[in-house]
């Protein structure tokens, strides 16, 4: 006890007077960093854009007339018409809320699964362990875009524009990462002397797990889904471009890539604006992931 | 090491069944019509369904058809695309192309993330370190098909320095464009493992002991630390692969390539199902033996690796 109190007393000095938490370190770290305010300013452009798009453009992306056809920049459409005399800043803005709808919706779904898969491999160890290692092993063993493709190709067959079909394809097959990411965030937990003792207070294993290692070990989970929400989305513009992602009437960036591809030859506004797009929306989400590691773990620098 | 030999091989058997077992599943998962999505928009007449049905053994139970589908694929039988033509043939047909596309990639990723990784791993926290992470990072984030079209549009069309599109024997010159798009997907993580293994070997004891019986440094950096610091990326092969036939088949599509993936994406856009299912499951063949062989030459080449 007296140890204890030597030990404040000797920090007191600190201007806050108690040590900074993890997190608390982490923020201290993250509000230095240029790179995460940059990123963090772009997503936040980019929500609004998602979720508002009317703030950004008054155009209708439906709206076309095959007159303005291939047509330039003018007037209000500053990024010029494409091959079917629709505006091109529109449906770039439109286009938005496809790929982060899906982004974030995959993007949950994979991680609800990793949380799952990993949280109950790493806590419950021996044959959970191998077992759900296996399987994780085993969908590793399909390289993403096959597996989306064979299974994202029978999904939508049906009539609507697919954004589910792209989800659960998504969701279904990305989870791997995370659930190895948890898996040995919780296996590293358990061993601290917290558990323990929490443990020996005769804590219950549900408890164990949600109240003590759960919150401990989400840190570089939530880095791993960060990430993975960027590739999601350009996941989703590939899978559009192919042709077993989004459809029909949907407004999306990659549906937009592959229709300006084949008149690139004649007008290139329209495959360069939702490019652009595209590529700054991944960048941002994976250098906020990618500040957000450094923070939370300053050794990997 | 022939404990660890088979201890691979019993887990690649698993993981073999498993994968197309999955890729099996995700074919059959949630479809109520299979004979209509395998002819595609096409009202499928009642002829052609007793045909298709009695092709693909579709009034049998799931597992019976996974026991065909195993057979057809050990025995290189992988049925007929729905253009009538033999899957396997075609595959023949694809691989060549595809194959130097794909290690002229390959050739071009390594030479620059090798070269590039360690000269950022020699002067870390330097300029031209800070340089190359940033750079690394915006490749990471240029999705293939940002990549492709756009470098064609530009270097192809605009610049005219390379053809936009490729004959029917592709030559090196022709391939070239296409394979430095390819050649980004991988770029970025193959140059950071470079970079993070030379830094963590430059500070290791053999290196210390070469400069001290005087070694120039030239030497240390490019003989010593190199050949220890590319074990680590020679574990991404395994990965890349995948990447690269994902890459693969936007590149081939985006430069009318006519590969593997050139007619994986023709396949997708005319719902060519038989043709996807067959050259998925090929290729998830090759990524599973590629890894395979990656594992066991890593432990042939670090033998930490085998007493796990």
């Amino acid at each position: 006890m007296s140890d204890a109190n030597l030990i404040t007393v000797a920090e007191a000095p600190d201007v806050s007077g108690r040590s900074r938490s993890l997190a608390g370190d982490a923020w201290a770290d993250l509000r230095r960093n240029k790179i995460f305010w940059i990123s963090a300013v772009l997503v936040v452009v980019i929500l609004l854009m998602a979720f508002v798009p009317s703030l950004f453009t008054s155009a209708d992306p439906g709206a076309c007339a095959l007159s303005n056809k291939h047509k330039g920049p003018s007037g209000g459409a500053i990024f010029g018409y494409d091959f079917q005399g629709c505006d091109v800043f529109a449906r770039t803005i439109y286009g938005t809320r496809a790929s982060i709808e899906v982004g974030i919706l995959s993007t949950l779904m994979a991680g609800l699964l990793g949380l799952i898969f990993g949280l109950s491999a790493g806590y419950f160890g021996g044959t959970t362990d191998a077992v759900l290692s296996r399987v994780t092993d085993i969908m590793l063993g399909v390289p993403f875009l096959l597996g989306a493709v064979v299974f994202s190709g029978r999904l939508s067959g049906s009539e609507d524009d697919g954004v589910w079909a792209v989800t659960l394809t998504l969701g279904v097959l990305t989870w791997t990462s995370a659930a190895r990411v948890m898996r040995s965030s919780v296996i590293a937990v358990k061993s601290q002397d917290y558990v323990a003792a929490g443990r020996m207070l005769g804590a219950s294993p549900g408890r164990l797990m949600f109240r003590h290692i759960l919150p401990n070990s989400m840190a570089s989970f939530i880095v791993v889904l960060t990430i993975l929400l960027g590739t999601n989305i350009a996941a989703e513009a590939t899978l559009s471009y192919l042709g077993v992602g989004l459809k029909g009437d949907a407004v999306s960036w990659g549906l937009q890539i592959a229709e300006a591809q084949d008149y690139a030859r004649i007008a290139a506004h329209p495959l360069i604006w939702p490019s652009v797009f595209l590529a700054a929306t991944v960048l941002a989400f994976i250098m906020l992931g990618d500040a957000i590691r450094d923070a939370f773990d300053p050794k990997l620098r | 090491m022939f404990r660890y030999i088979v201890r691979r091989l019993l887990q690649m058997i698993l993981t073999f069944f498993g994968a197309t077992f999955v890729v099996f599943a995700l074919m059959f998962a949630n479809q109520d019509d299979p004979i209509q999505a395998l002819v595609g928009e096409k009202q499928a007449s009642d002829s052609l369904r007793a045909a298709l049905t009695e092709r693909y053994h579709l009034d049998e139970g799931f597992l019976t058809q996974y026991w065909y589908y195993m057979k057809g694929l050990l025995t290189g039988d992988l049925g007929k695309s729905l253009t009538g033509r033999d899957i396997s043939e075609m595959l023949a047909d694809a691989w060549p192309v595809t194959i130097r596309l794909a290690l002229l990639a390959v050739l071009i990723a390594a030479a620059i993330a090798v070269t590039t990784g360690v000269y950022a791993g020699i002067r870390r926290g330097g300029l031209f370190d800070n340089g190359t992470l940033l750079m690394t990072l915006l490749l990471l984030a240029m999705p293939i098909v940002v990549l492709a079209p756009l470098a064609q549009l530009v270097f192809a069309m605009e610049l005219r320095w390379f053809p936009a599109t490729t004959t029917k024997d592709a030559t090196p010159y022709e391939l070239l464009l296409p394979a430095i798009v390819l050649a980004t997907t991988v770029i970025a993580t193959q140059l950071r493992v470079t970079r993070t293994s030379v830094v963590e070997n430059l500070r290791a004891d053999y290196v210390r002991t070469a400069r001290a019986k005087g070694l120039a440094p030239r030497r240390v950096t490019w003989v010593h630390v190199l050949r220890n610091s590319l074990i680590p990326v020679i574990t991404l092969i395994g990965v890349d692969l995948g990447v690269l036939m994902s890459g693969a088949i936007v590149t081939e599509e985006v430069f009318n390539i006519p590969g593997v993936g050139f007619n994986l994406a023709r396949g997708i856009r005319t719902e060519d199902g038989p043709l996807v299912v067959g050259f998925v499951s090929v290729l998830v063949i090759i990524f599973l033996v590629v890894n395979l062989a990656v594992d066991l030459l890593y432990a042939a080449l670090d033998p930490r690796i085998r007493y796990e």
